[in-house]
């Protein structure tokens, strides 16, 4: 009763929203023009030329490397959708120097993810730089010791490892590293998820005369997917210290029958957060209509 | 005496009508001249038409909502919002002024949840 309440005064609104339109229009002369709203980014990227997409301390399945891929995806959009020059290095090992980070000198954890320095993609052949094979292709190349890597399959077990992006020293000496860019690191969740309950799906029926009609059926339904929660950190490499950070979430279900590979998840879930992220560095037009009165 | 006081009151009375609609209708040239050029891409000349507009009535609630859509278009969103605003207030009721403000404001407000999250700690 309550609901059908509801609904009447909301369709009453609706055209008596209508309605007022209608009269406006009526005794007004209006025009209809299309805008672009020019938004300006979140961060003043203006003092750096070169962007480090440093790696990310990845957990959630295994079936996606969340550090490779976000990595991978990031400097490929930001090399066409930046004007900031991508640096093509290899993926920091996180984790690693995070484990390493109780008392070991700035050195030694700065030498334990070194590589060139040098944008797109130019190596000098030392051991641990980057291989020019797998740059030319735009893929990033395996850090040195992935397989060492502990298990991350919730957030909470990421937090042991947050300390390494306030470690204002080791990002200063990544920046001195490759000349002071502006630095991209942070978090990467990538969980496999799943939920049952009622949804509402198209069905076909034939009536006695065969004729074909799509009626809406509801049911109840297991439906897997996954969540996909990343963290992106900016840091000032000329600094060391934390420019800006933002969190994500993002979701998608699927029919438990259904088999989506967990690769084309992700990369279904980072289109969608990839214009939040690149307007972090650069500014957006958002076009829409408004109406001009007389 | 009276009645010669009387007869300037009713003559102030009387021309303070005629006036109103004077501003009225010089502002609404302004008004029709910017919406013509608005509508060939030159917002700027725009922008000046609607604020003269603006500035010989400042009840018209038309041309605060014209200037309020060209600041947005212009990315200066804090004029914007203070435009539209007072639109509203001169003509709460007006449906395309409520309309054009709903739609800023979910622009406006995509980009001031972005301000909250700047300098967030890691």
């Amino acid at each position: 009763m309550t609901g059908r309440l509801a609904r009447i005064a909301r369709t009453t609104r609706i055209l008596s929203s209508v309605a007022a339109i209608l009269l406006i229009a009526g005794c007004t002369n209006y025009y209809e023009i299309p805008i672009e709203t020019p938004i300006k980014p979140k961060l003043d990227v203006s003092a750096f030329q070169r962007v480090l997409v440093a790696g990310f301390i990845a957990g959630g399945t295994d079936d996606v490397d969340g550090n490779l891929e976000t990595t991978r995806l990031l400097r490929s959009q930001l090399r066409t959708k930046s004007e900031l020059r991508v640096i093509d290095t290899d993926v920091l090992p996180l984790m690693e120097v995070a484990n390493e980070d109780k008392g070991e000198p700035q050195e030694l954890k700065a030498d334990s993810a070194r590589t060139d320095g040098k944008a797109d993609g130019a190596s000098d052949g030392k051991e641990g730089k980057s291989d020019p094979k797998v740059e030319a292709r735009g893929e990033a190349p395996q850090p040195a010791s992935a397989d060492k890597a502990p298990v991350i399959k919730d957030a909470k077990d990421l937090e042991p490892y947050e300390h390494l992006f306030a470690d204002v020293e080791y990002w200063k000496k990544i920046g001195e590293e490759y000349q002071n860019p502006l630095i991209v690191t942070g978090t990467v969740m990538f969980t496999p998820h799943q939920r049952s309950g009622i949804v509402q799906r198209e069905e076909e029926v034939y009536d006695s005369f065969g004729r074909r009609r799509v009626v809406p059926v509801r049911t109840y339904m297991e439906r897997k997917g996954y969540i996909l929660q990343p963290k992106f950190i900016f840091i000032d490499g000329r600094t060391g210290t934390v420019m800006h950070s933002e969190n994500f979430r993002e979701e998608v279900l699927y029919n438990a029958n259904q088999s989506t590979p967990a690769l084309s998840s992700y990369f279904e879930l980072m289109d969608r957060l990839i214009p939040s992220f690149l307007s972090t560095l650069s500014s957006q037009r958002i076009k829409g209509t408004r109406v001009l009165l007389e | 005496m009276p009645i010669r006081t009387l007869t300037i009151l009713l003559l102030l009375g009387t021309s303070a009508a005629p006036l109103a609609a004077d501003a009225r209708s010089d502002a609404k040239k302004q008004v029709q001249f910017g919406i013509a050029v608005a509508q060939r891409g030159l917002w700027r000349e725009a922008i000046y038409r609607w604020e003269r507009a603006v500035q010989i009535d400042p009840k018209y609630a038309e041309a605060l909502n014209d200037l309020a859509i060209a600041y947005e278009h212009e990315g200066d969103l804090e004029k914007a919002r203070v435009a539209y605003e007072k639109a509203l207030e001169l003509e709460p009721n007006n449906a395309l002024i409520k309309q054009n403000y709903e739609l800023f404001k979910e622009i406006n407000d995509r980009t001031t949840r972005k301000d909250s999250q700047d300098n967030q700690n890691p």
